[in-house]
Formats: C-alpha cells, structure tokens, sequence
C-alpha cells in the first residue's frame, strides 16, 4: 500500500528548504505527499490530515516555536478523533526531543538527519501506527 | 592614455591609509596590489578587484554581528556586549511577528514571539532596543523586509524623540522584497504593492536620510534556501536591477539613489567558488549601471556588500568544528573584498547563539584582521589563473540567468522579476538546485564532517544552548499591554485613517505617514493591517 505523508508548515516560519527535500525524498521512496504551503495553524494541519486520509504527518520546524506549537497539531487530532502519527524535523536541541514525546510527537528528526532516515522514520511511524 | 596602473596610483595617492608596517612578518615590503600595468585594478572600473584603490589599507570591513532574540532589553543588552568586545556596526534581527508584520498579541504570534530575533511592537520597544547607544556614531543596519518602512519609521522615531535627526542617521535597511517571495518566504503584501513601499523608502531616503542604505539587495537567502552559487549572483544582481528599474520610473535620476544601494552576500564553504562570485558580482553590477541604466557616478558603479558566513553549512553535530568552518568562510569574503562581515557562532545549528558562542564568532574575524596580515594588499587572489576563470565563468553563467529574467519580464527587469515570482520560476529554480545537493551529499559524493564521516565525538554532551522562554513571550505582550493603555487612542486611530487612505493613492509616498503613526505609539501590526485592506495579501501557491 502507498503511504500518504503531509508535510506541513506550521506558525510563522517561512524556511521550506528542508519541507521541500523532505516532500521530494519522501516522493521518490514511492510515497504520495502533499505539502501545505507555508503559515498553517494546528487546527487547519490537523483538518487537512483526516480529510486527506494520511497516514503520517511531517512538521517542518526551524524557528524554535516547536515546543509551543507542535504538542497543539496532536492535541488538534486527539480532539478530532484521530491518532495520525506526528514527526518533526528542524532546528530542534536535543534536550527537546524526550520533551516533545512525552506531549505525543512520535519522532524527532534533528539537523543533518541523512534523507534515507527521513524515509525511514516516517515509513516505521506509519507502522507503528 | 593612462594605464590602468596609473589611474589606480592616482586613486591611491588620493586615499587616506591606516599607518602600519605593510610588509611580512619576516619583513618583506608588500606592495598596496599585485598585477600587470594594464590589468585590472581595484578601485578603477570595472572594479572587479573591489570598490576602492587602498582596500584594506584604508577601512577594514565592518565587523558587524547580527543578532536579536528575546525583548528590546534583553538584545539590547547583547548589542552592548558586542560593542564592549569591538563589535563596530550593529545588525538587528526580528522575529517572526515583526518580520511578518503582526503584533505579539496576535494569534498567529503564539510560540513565536523574541524566538527568532528580537520582537517590536511599537517606538517603546524599540527606544528600549536602543537605549544608550550612540545612533549617530555606530551604523545600525536592520534585517526587515515586509515591514521595512514601517521600522524604519519607528527607528527615525525613536532617534529623533532621542536627539539624533534622520540626516545624521547611518546605516542599512534590508527592505529586499523581491527575495522574500523567491526565497526567504517573510512575504505578506502581493509584490506590485510591496514594491511601492520598497520605492517610497528609497525615495524617502534619498531626499533626507543622505547616510542610509535604502536597499541591502540579498542574495543571502536564496542560497540558503538551496540555490547555487551562480543563481545567488545572478538572482541578487537581478534583483538589484529591478529597484534600480524601479526608482527610474518613479523619476528619480539613477545617481540620486544607486549609491544608496547595497549588497549582501553569502559565503559558503567552496572557497575560490565565493571569491569569484564577489568579483564577478562587482564587475557585473559596475557594467550593467553604466552600459544600461546610464549611471555616471563612480559610487553607483561600485558594488559594496555585506558577507554573512553560510548558516546551512553548520552542523549539530560536533558544534565547535563549525568555527573552522565559519574561518574558512569568513576568509573567503575577505579576500573577496568586502565591506563588512558577520560571523555565524558554532551552536546556530540548533539555537539562537549565547554570548559566548557569538564572541568566539567576532574572535574570528579579529584574528583575520589583526593576525594574518591578509588586508595588507588587495584582491590577493587576482591573477590567479583559476580564480580568474571562475570570475569569467560566473560572469558567463550570471549573463545566461539575466537573459532568461529579461524574457520573463519582456525586456523589462523589473517585470521579469515580478512575473518570475509569480510563474514559482525563481522557487522551482532555487528547489530544484537545492534537491540536487542533497542527492550529492545522500550519495556520499560530498562529505560533511561529522555527519557523514568522522562520526567519533558525535554522543557528547551537547554544548550550552540560549534558552529562550515562554516568559519572554509573556512579558512581551505585558509590554504592549502597557502602551495600548497609555497612549491616545484617538491621535492612533487618525494616524490609522490618514495611512489607510494615502496607501489607496500610489502618487503618495507613505514615509511621513508612517512616522507620525510611530510618533503616536501605532503598533507594526495595526500599521500592517491598515495598508493590508488597500494592498491585499501574498499567497504562494504551495510547489514540491
């Protein structure tokens, strides 16, 4: 079955030259992704990932908003009756990784992470779920 | 005829120099420059070897450090540290409210706020941001883009509240616009309208601010956003085409406003790559203003830029060889000739930098300008027959990218420009070159140390980490809180109205409407939105 990922921008943070890799990575490893363009809210991620059936969610973060902004997309979903797998990239301190898991992120990808573990984490996120 | 040696000699002569021993350690005699009597020579047209006769010799560039995070008094604070420690040019960076032009309090601020570079909401924030600092002698320059007439407003505000006049103000507003849709992606007005504001602060400037760089044309951001080396050049150069296309047709004589234009360039780790694309920049930008936008005064023809050491080539991984990294750069735009540099610090790879972290950066450009002796003679590296080469192949490639931009805009740079941001051709351009690094280095056919090879070092404990709070974000939002309850309401609400109905005449030039709104403690925000109902909103469509 071919996975569906999105990849999603979330705040203020206009940086999309790792969503953009990521998205055409994830591609050619036969997954169909969609991208959100940049500037969504939690609730608007949140909404496009059940109407679009994904199977995993990619957050893309580089402004150091993660820790405020990525525990509200799971909240989002929870509230929506979903449990879509969430994953973040970026410019994320390792301190911050145990930190985003306890809020239900599933996996963090730090700077420098090599594009066969992107394709990887979010394929083993797909499983797991 | 003279030689070209002779015109340089003359320029030379005319040029106060630095007193020093220019010579090696061991005490060999070094000439101001190197090269055939009728080569090419800096200071003489087609400045390829750089702007100035004496270089080096007679300024070193500005070692000025970019930085901001928190509250007006926390960057505050670091901008002291910087000075205290030989810092000599101050370079402010916002965070994501203030570069899209939203107040602390809005919504979409959550999370967001002094995270990136410091936030501003108002004339308080930035008097505090400034507090006892010399605006008439240090030159501050300010990375904003959207709402750079706007800050720029609120930082003649502030100055003037604080005694400085505007004629005596120094220094440099990014106000790129163009780079944003290609690259930066800090857009919030669709481009026509924006560059109406680009060209009410480059008029504005010109007819008051005569110390202030209008424009800092950026080719920065496209090439962290993934472009290469060429397309940085051509892009940035194109760009800086397009304002000047822009002002002309605003009536402005290309003289009265050219030599207000700077640039601003990245330094990557590929070291004689860098070195070319300067010169070539400098070469390109002094024949095209004369053969084609008829500019006369040596200052329109002579490229100055700013350098910022390449962020994207840092890792998280064994933080401290990122400062090898960042010499390696910083030398490149050194030799490259330029007018003034900042220095990533070694944790930027996964924050914002402590004071450590960024004093080590300056350190390094120290050590270049004090230790090595490599200012003593100008474009050492000219002659060179590789380097020489490359500046003719990044000249040759820069030229195929012009004539494509000029067909997208049907001769017009300036529409070329425009019309390619809206066809996504700069973006897919910028992705696709960025997607093909990233196939060399997933390949294995480019190395990055510490993250592809020489992994040993990588489980140590992580190096201390500026820790920005949600407090920060909290006690932001009590300082706005502050003013909305003390200023006039009634003077902010007539402010409002007088902007919103000037911005639906393009005649008018929206600087003195944006200072007086300043002046009446008028928030970015609320000035953003009010020019937002006549100009409207960006959106990209979203590409892979």
């Amino acid at each position: 079955m071919t996975l569906r990922v999105l990849v999603a921008k979330i705040g203020l943070d206009g940086h999309d030259r790792g969503i953009k890799i990521v998205a055409r990575l994830l591609r050619d490893a036969g997954m169909e992704v969609i991208y959100t363009g940049l500037f969504q809210t939690p609730d608007t991620v949140a909404s496009a990932a059940i109407d679009e059936d994904v199977d995993v969610i990619g957050l893309s973060m580089l402004s150091g908003a993660h820790m405020t902004l990525a525990p509200l997309v799971v909240e989002a979903l929870r509230s929506r009756g979903s449990s879509i797998p969430v994953v973040v990239g970026g410019i994320v301190p390792r301190q911050d990784i145990p930190l985003l898991k306890a809020a239900g992120i599933s996996e963090v990808l730090g700077p420098g992470a090599p594009g066969t573990s992107v394709v990887d984490t979010i394929r083993a996120a797909a499983i797991v779920h | 005829m003279a030689t070209t040696r002779e015109i340089w000699h003359k320029a030379f002569s005319q040029s106060s120099v630095r007193s020093g021993a220019y010579e090696t350690m061991s005490g060999i005699p070094l000439e101001p420059v190197y090269g055939p009597d009728d080569g090419e020579f800096p200071g003489v047209y087609p400045y390829t070897r750089g702007p100035y006769a004496s270089m080096y010799r007679s300024k070193l560039w500005t070692m000025r450090m970019f930085a901001g995070f928190g509250t007006a008094d926390d960057t505050n604070k670091r901008f002291k540290d910087i000075i205290n420690s030989g810092g000599d040019g101050l370079s402010t960076a916002f965070d994501m409210p203030t570069l899209l032009g939203l107040d602390s309090d809005d919504t979409m601020s959550l999370g967001e706020v002094g995270r990136c570079g410091v936030a501003i909401d108002t004339v308080e924030d930035m008097d505090d941001l400034y507090r006892d600092i010399d605006l008439g002698k240090i030159t501050t320059s300010m990375t904003i883009n959207s709402p750079a007439a706007v800050l720029l407003s609120m930082f003649i505000a502030q100055a003037e509240r604080n005694g400085t006049p505007r004629a005596r103000l120094g220094g440099t507003l990014q106000n790129d616009i163009l780079k944003e849709y290609q690259a930066q992606k800090e857009f919030v007005f669709p481009p026509r309208q924006a560059m109406r504001l680009v060209r009410d602060t480059i008029a504005f400037t010109a007819a008051e601010m005569p110390k202030w760089h209008s424009v800092s044309i950026s080719g920065y951001h496209i090439r962290e956003a993934g472009s290469t080396a060429a397309e940085e050049l051509a892009f940035t150069l194109a760009n800086g085409f397009a304002y000047v296309e822009l002002a002309a047709q605003s009536g402005l004589s290309v003289d009265a406003f050219a030599p207000r234009l700077s640039f601003f360039f990245n330094a990557h780790i590929d070291f004689f790559e860098e070195i070319a694309k300067y010169r070539a920049a400098r070469r390109i930008w002094a024949r095209w203003l004369k053969e084609r936008y008829g500019a006369t005064s040596e200052r329109s023809l002579q490229l100055r830029f700013h350098t910022q050491t390449a962020g994207v080539s840092l890792t998280a991984q064994q933080p401290e060889v990122n400062i090898v990294r960042t010499t390696i750069e910083a030398l490149a735009g050194v030799l490259g000739g330029t007018q003034s540099l900042h220095t990533n610090s070694m944790d930027e790879a996964m924050a914002l930098p402590t004071e450590r972290a960024a004093r080590i950066a300056l350190r390094t450009q120290q050590v270049i300008a004090n230790e090595t002796n490599v200012i003593a003679v100008a474009d050492p590296l000219g002659g060179s027959w590789y380097v020489e080469e490359l500046t003719n192949e990044m000249e040759r490639r820069a030229e195929e990218i012009f004539a494509d931009i000029e067909a997208l805009g049907q001769g017009s740079m300036l529409d070329g420009c425009i019309n390619g941001i809206e066809e996504n051709w700069f973006q897919s351009r910028i992705a696709d070159s960025a997607y093909e690094l990233e196939r060399k280095f997933n390949s294995g056919e480019r190395i990055i140390v510490g993250v592809s090879h020489f992994l040993e070092g990588n489980e140590e404990e992580e190096i201390d980490l500026l820790r920005i709070t949600n407090e920060d974000e909290q006690k932001q939002r009590r300082r706005l809180d502050a003013v909305r309850a003390s200023r006039n309401s009634a003077a902010v609400a007539e402010s409002l109205a007088v902007l919103e109905t000037q911005a639906a005449d393009p005649e008018i030039n929206l600087m003195p409407a944006l200072i007086n709104a300043s002046n009446a403690q008028t928030t970015v925000g609320e000035m953003m939105k009010s020019m937002g109902t006549v100009f409207g909103r960006h959106i990209e469509v979203p590409t892979i």
